[in-house]
């Protein structure tokens, strides 16, 4: 499924649209960080919660579970909300 | 038969004298560079001994809060960055080459998961970095926030949990809630190594006192006698305890400074109390602050920079009048050093990792701080220079003589 990626992480990525598969959410970024090492992390911690600025559209919906389910035809944002100074 | 000429006396070159010429040469070759970790990326700045010209390179890591910056001792090129973004997770870079390039931890800090049900920790970001002993190549400690204490024995490359403190029950109600810590979160530091036994190992927490152990970390006990906690609370809990940043001298390592939350302290071990050498700071000033540096060469001589910690906590210099302060007598008597500092209305402070000494025979000091100013001494203090302005707020600054 394509994945769009946000400027923060194209250091990964190198650039904003990837493909990427799974069928949940979770096993997504396992892909993602398969293909580019690292990039996990950045996104989810080390107990498996969305990282606090970080957030998934799958079909232009915002989602919060990690474990909802996708599928191939799919089309998923993540979003960095940026704040602060 | 001419006699054969007197050999002229030629008088045998004295261990000093060889001394002073090989010192000569290696003045002529030695730099000194300042590693400086702000709150939007890196700068180093580069000297030779004398120290009077300074070069920036940098930034480095542009954007990304760097919260400690440290060069490996043990090659003289690996340097090691504590970043995060703070929207992204925490990661850490790390250079072979002295920042020419950089590559980022293939496994940066993180905890343990949690078994299912129960709530576990995630690594908010790093920010201390230890080099281990110069017996274990490759060997570094990190401290997190919030408080963690982690390992990675390949350079920095990949981190793992380590020791017993970051699951343990009794050390979890020590660190507290990360609403019982700094602004920032909680931090683990001050990591120190004793040169001459790897197995034994401090560290500090804000909050959460300092701790020793004796067996490489498998065990470690608080180490917080002597020391005192804000008024009406009970001193013997760990957990009301603040070190803000401890020093360990290479020169005696059984002397550690530490600047506390409440005062200036020494401890001389076997001894396990600390006193509090800042009680004889002058009273108008204090003896809070958040940096502590310790001479090279001289137990007796260590530095501080007071902050004002009365009322509200400006945590600004004292009425506006910036001071390094230095003791050479082990904590007796203090002396102010602020020849070329701002004589008034001077508003900044400087953090507990932003204050540093070289190792040069007169030792340079250098500090950094919240208003992104950088500031040196070529000698021990007693004259101060601004070397850089406009840097964002800087969180981290440590000299190396290469």
């Amino acid at each position: 499924m394509k994945v769009f990626i946000p400027g923060p992480l194209l250091s990964y990525t190198k650039q904003h649209e990837v493909e990427a598969s799974g069928t949940t959410l979770a096993d997504l970024l396992i892909d993602l960080d398969r293909q580019y090492p690292g990039l996990r992390f950045r996104v989810i911690d080390e107990q498996h919660n969305l990282r606090l600025h970080m957030r998934f559209f799958v079909n232009g919906a915002q989602v919060f579970d990690v474990n909802t389910p996708l599928r191939s035809t799919d089309t998923v944002h993540l979003v960095q909300a940026l704040s602060g100074g | 038969m001419p006699t054969p000429k007197k050999k002229k006396s030629v008088p045998k070159k004295t261990a000093a004298s060889t001394r002073s010429k090989s010192a000569a040469r290696q003045i002529t070759t030695q730099n000194v560079v300042i590693f400086v970790a702000t709150r939007k990326g890196a700068w180093f700045f580069r000297s030779d001994a004398k120290r009077k010209t300074w070069t920036a390179d940098g930034p480095h890591f542009l954007g990304q809060i760097v919260n400690h910056l440290v060069l490996d001792p043990r090659d003289g090129k690996t340097l090691l960055a504590a970043t995060s973004t703070g929207h992204l997770g925490p990661t850490l870079h790390r250079s072979t080459n002295l920042g020419r390039t950089w590559k980022e931890a293939t496994r940066p800090p993180a905890f343990d998961k949690a078994p299912e049900g129960v709530a576990g920790r995630s690594v908010n970001h790093t920010f201390w970095l230890t080099p281990c002993h110069a017996n274990e190549p490759k060997a570094w400690y990190a401290g997190t926030s919030p408080q963690g204490l982690f390992r990675s024995d390949d350079g920095g490359d990949t981190w793992t949990p380590f020791s017993m403190i970051n699951d343990d029950a009794q050390y979890r109600a020590w660190m507290g809630s990360v609403q019982d810590g700094t602004p920032d979160g909680p931090k683990l530091h001050s990591v120190i190594v004793d040169p001459r036994d790897p197995l034994h190992l401090y560290f500090a927490m804000s909050g959460g006192g300092v701790h020793e152990s004796l067996d490489g970390g498998h065990t470690f006990a608080p180490l917080i006698e002597g020391m005192e906690v804000v008024g009406g609370f009970d001193a013997t809990n760990v957990a009301f305890h603040d070190p803000h940043c401890v020093r360990m001298c290479p020169s005696n390592p059984d002397r550690l400074y530490q600047q506390n939350h409440c005062g200036i302290y020494r401890i001389d071990r076997p001894s396990n109390t600390w006193v509090r050498i800042g009680n004889n700071m002058p009273r108008r000033v204090g003896d809070i602050g958040f940096p502590m540096v310790v001479h090279p060469r001289d137990d007796n001589t260590a530095w501080a920079f007071p902050m004002d910690g009365t009322t509200v906590w400006p945590r600004t210099s004292p009425a506006g009048k910036p001071a390094v302060y230095v003791t050479r007598n082990g904590g007796k008597r203090w002396q102010a050093l602020s020849v070329g500092l701002p004589a008034e209305q001077a508003w900044w402070t400087v953090k507990r990792q932003a204050m540093s000494a070289d190792t040069l025979k007169s030792v340079g000091l250098y500090f950094g701080t919240t208003s992104g100013e950088l500031w040196m001494s070529a000698n021990e203090g007693d004259q101060w220079k601004c070397i850089a302005r406009h840097l964002p707020e800087i969180y981290s600054v440590e000299a190396a003589v290469l």
